[in-house]
């Protein structure tokens, strides 16, 4: 029973202290202030130079993606939460946050849950500026939800069902349910070239570079800069 | 290290020299002072105002944006400064931080605006110093507060996706304003609460007299029908308890909680009644626990906002209350010893201990002085005229406190009834300025249309009828343009004047509510029979071919002459590319088609101009409502097309 007597003196000093406490007029304490968290995480980039190294962008629109990158989230880093709001901004009729979620992990390549501008310029450099090659391989890291080298047909809808969200529920023609799946089934028949059911890296960047389409689409955004 | 001792450290090093001679062994080697630079004036220009300081005077705080290697990424290579586009005010008490080592919180300044500028530039906002931190803190703790009414409100109500029957039950316990069903609950209970209040009441009247016996309160002459009512509440009190614990999210912290206590407390007395006997002994303990009937007056306190803001002022100020206790209770053990030394002289006196004078003293320092003990001896007198004048003043000090916290709260609630009012109204405006977005991409497409068509039917004068949109507008409208092509499903633009019919299945676009529902009740699109046309093929995909044309608009212009000629598939997928001739068409067979198609179209439009197909949108029956019974013109001319071509398109309801 020591354990019990213990707790009972704990509880007994707890309570003549808060006896004193109510005497001397010393209880409230500031507990507003307890939940005001001065956690400001600050991080700060690596130079310049070392970044206009690194990545394939020019001293000047570095600066101007960093200043971009600043004024929103002056911490120097940026979380999920912050993400999704940025994309329910550019998606105001439909619901970003699913694709936000599956595009933010393939920012955060180091699974740290916040997005660095280092992180965000190197994915830039990928996407703009990157040969066909890069862009394709950052493609299938998108679509490869669990990282594991293989993009099954799960992971696929996943992706698709969350880019259909994007578009909300105002559309024409109507959504039909099984109009992801369609869409999905028809990304497979193209993309899995042993039809083993899942599509590799391989498979991939084979069939992305047979079809003209996706190749002159993916020089689409070379001017976003 | 601080700012200030830095400046005095080559003076101390210089000074080393004094160890020297007593050192016994030799000295490490100095640090090399590679980059040694000589110290040069920077210039920062914050929106216009340029100030300028020693650049080691910024690197003093090399943790912070202007001390590290961060501010690289704003200087300005033509003006070789450091552009920041904040404000300048603000940056003047930053810049003071660096050349004094104290940050000072401009009182006029918006607390979060200056909290903004601090995390901009990399300063924790403890380093502000003493002089002005308080000031700080304690605006810094009323945003908060505010703001945490602000979320507070938005959580209750956002509305819930689906929730279980318990959740829906716990929310109509706590709000009542969500259901009528609740509201009908929390008037019935409140009603019950009343009724037992004024029964308990009511039952200690002296009721009248029963011949023969003395007179009786209420309670004992109609016993029965008071029991009733007393059974009846408790019921109903009953009932509500355990409904309430059942809907509890978390059973264990709802049966700790206040209001939980007191609901026991209210129906315990009733429960104990029923099972103890008419015992003699312990009935009078029993009519002790009916006291406790009287709290059930506290359930009101769910009922009524300013109880519970009383309630909430009493519990914040318990500091406050409790100094005052213990003040009044040393006062009055000082002047009651005192008033029994000095009574004890005097003959009769009622102060026969000094307990009793408590009573004494109690009754005089709160001024109510009701005359059943008065001192006598001329000692005793002024004494007790101290000790009133004292009772005042203890009194008065800690109650403006105590007023002071209540007036605060009772604000703060106001304040939040205020907001809650007004979050209509925002909702409202922000819900207009999402379809205003919505609208204003519908509108560019619709421009973009217009200004194509006309384009196409060459007239010149009415090219720039389309309002410009900025840039980063139709970057973000070929954004949303880009995920319609993605995901097949579209936005309807409607135009009485282009009546811009859209795509086929493979095309869902974005569309007006109202439009919805008026598609959802026509047909299905997708069991049109159609003949292949083998000449168009359409790419399944993520992305399509029109995407590939970055930079001008694709647009879909309906061909409506072409379903009577040629059916089209209904997978077909083609896009108008109005454009100079920077590009081949896409496919040689399809551009032959066009020009087909365009002799009878658009005789005026040089063939260059376009070069691929036309949308192959075969208007199905169904879904034009006034051209069913209007087969599309042969060759119609230029001019005309574009009635003919109205004529058979689904009128779409204004924006």
């Amino acid at each position: 029973m020591s354990g019990c007597s213990k707790r009972c003196k704990l509880g007994f000093v707890k309570f003549a202290q808060t006896v004193f406490k109510l005497i001397t007029g010393t209880l409230s304490k500031d507990k507003i202030e307890d939940e005001l968290e001065m956690t400001m995480v600050c991080h700060r980039p690596e130079g310049l130079e070392q970044l206009e190294a690194q990545t394939n962008f020019t001293k000047r629109e570095l600066q101007v993606l960093y200043r971009g990158f600043k004024n929103e989230c002056p911490s120097g880093a940026v979380n999920e939460e912050t993400f999704k709001q940025i994309y329910a901004q550019f998606f105001p009729h439909g619901d970003a946050s699913t694709y936000a979620h599956y595009l933010f992990n393939a920012f955060d390549t180091t699974q740290t849950g916040s997005v660095k501008f280092e992180d965000f310029v190197t994915a830039l450099s990928t996407l703009l500026r990157g040969t066909v090659h890069e862009k394709l391989r950052w493609t299938f890291n998108l679509y490869d939800i669990n990282k594991d080298g293989y993009i099954n047909k799960e992971e696929m809808m996943d992706i698709v069902k969350a880019i259909y969200d994007m578009m909300g529920k105002y559309t024409y023609p109507v959504l039909k349910e099984d109009t992801p799946r369609q869409h999905v089934d028809v990304f497979f028949q193209k993309m899995d070239k042993n039809k083993d059911g899942i599509v590799t890296l391989d498979e991939f960047l084979e069939s992305c570079q047979e079809d003209d389409n996706i190749m002159r689409s993916l020089q689409l955004f070379q001017n976003v800069m | 290290m601080a700012a200030g001792v830095a400046a005095w450290l080559p003076f101390a090093r210089a000074a080393a020299i004094g160890w020297m001679p007593v050192a016994n062994c030799p000295m490490p080697l100095a640090p090399a002072e590679k980059n040694k630079r000589q110290d040069e004036l920077i210039i920062l220009n914050v929106s216009g105002r340029r100030f300028q300081t020693w650049r080691t005077t910024l690197e003093r705080y090399p943790d912070t944006l202007l001390g590290s290697t961060e501010k690289e990424f704003f200087f300005n290579e033509d003006t070789k400064e450091y552009f920041f586009d904040r404000d300048p005010e603000v940056f003047r008490c930053v810049l003071n931080f660096y050349r004094t080592g104290k940050l000072h919180y401009p009182r006029y300044e918006c607390i979060s605006a200056y909290d903004d500028e601090l995390a901009f530039y990399g300063i924790l906002p403890e380093i502000i110093g003493d002089c002005c931190y308080e000031e700080y803190k304690d605006r810094k703790r009323e945003n908060a507060e505010r703001l945490m009414d602000d979320n507070d409100s938005e959580n209750n109500q956002e509305s819930m996706p689906s929730l279980s029957f318990r959740q829906t039950m716990w929310r109509a316990f706590e709000n009542p304003h969500t259901s009528t069903l609740a509201l009908v609950f929390y008037y019935v209970t409140g009603f019950f609460i009343a009724v037992s209040v004024i029964t308990n009441v009511v039952e200690t009247v002296p009721c009248g007299t029963v011949p023969g016996s003395k007179e009786l309160p209420c309670g004992e002459r109609y016993s029965v029908a008071f029991f009733c009512l007393d059974t009846a509440c408790v019921m109903i009190f009953t009932v509500e308890y355990l409904l309430r614990l059942f809907a509890a999210p978390s059973r264990y912290r709802f049966i700790r909680s206040v209001m939980s206590i007191i609901d026991v407390v209210a129906i315990m007395p009733y429960y104990i009644g029923l099972v103890m006997t008419n015992n003699e002994d312990v009935s009078g303990a029993f009519v002790t626990l009916r006291v406790f009937r009287v709290f059930r007056i506290f359930k009101f306190s769910r009922h009524s906002q300013g109880l519970r803001i009383l309630g909430y002022t009493l519990k914040s100020c318990a500091s406050e209350l409790g100094f005052l206790l213990f003040s009044l209770t040393m006062a009055i053990i000082i002047f009651a010893t005192v008033m029994f030394y000095a009574e004890k002289g005097s003959s009769a006196s009622k102060f026969t201990s000094i307990p009793a004078s408590f009573w004494y003293t109690i009754v005089t320092m709160t001024t109510l002085g009701y005359g059943d003990m008065v001192p006598k001896t001329i000692a005793g007198k002024i004494f007790g005229s101290i000790c009133s004048l004292s009772g005042v003043l203890v009194i008065a000090l800690p109650v403006p406190v105590i007023v002071s916290n209540f007036s605060r709260i009772y604000h703060q609630n106001q304040r939040a009834d205020k907001r809650r009012a007004q979050k209509k109204a925002r909702l409202a405006r922000i819900r207009v300025a999402k379809t205003g977005s919505s609208n204003a991409y519908l509108h560019s497409k619709r421009n973009g249309l217009l200004n194509e068509a006309l384009e196409l039917t060459g007239t010149p004068e009415e090219e720039h009828m389309g309002k410009t949109t900025s840039l980063i507008e139709s970057q973000h409208h070929h954004l949303l343009h880009c995920l319609e092509k993605t995901t097949g499903l579209s936005y309807l633009v409607d135009d009485p004047l282009l009546s811009v019919r859209t795509s086929t299945i493979k095309n869902h676009e974005f569309i007006d509510e109202q439009m919805f529902e008026q598609n959802c009740m026509e047909s299905s699109m997708q069991n049109y029979p159609s003949t292949r046309s083998p000449s168009l093929s359409s790419h399944p995909g993520l992305t399509t071919t029109c995407c590939s044309r970055r930079g001008k608009k694709t647009t879909h212009l309906p061909n409506s002459n072409l379903p009577a000629t040629r059916l089209r598939s209904m997978q077909e997928l083609s896009t108008i590319h109005i454009q100079g001739s920077e590009q081949p068409s896409l496919t040689t067979s399809r551009s032959s088609l066009n020009l087909k198609a365009d002799d009878g179209l658009r005789p005026n439009c040089k063939a260059s101009q376009i070069t691929t197909a036309i949308i192959s949108i075969p208007t199905p029956p169904a879904l034009t409502p006034e051209g069913e019974s209007r087969p599309p013109p042969a060759s119609p001319g230029p001019n005309t097309n574009i009635p003919s071509i109205a004529s058979n398109v689904v009128k779409v309801s204004a924006l």
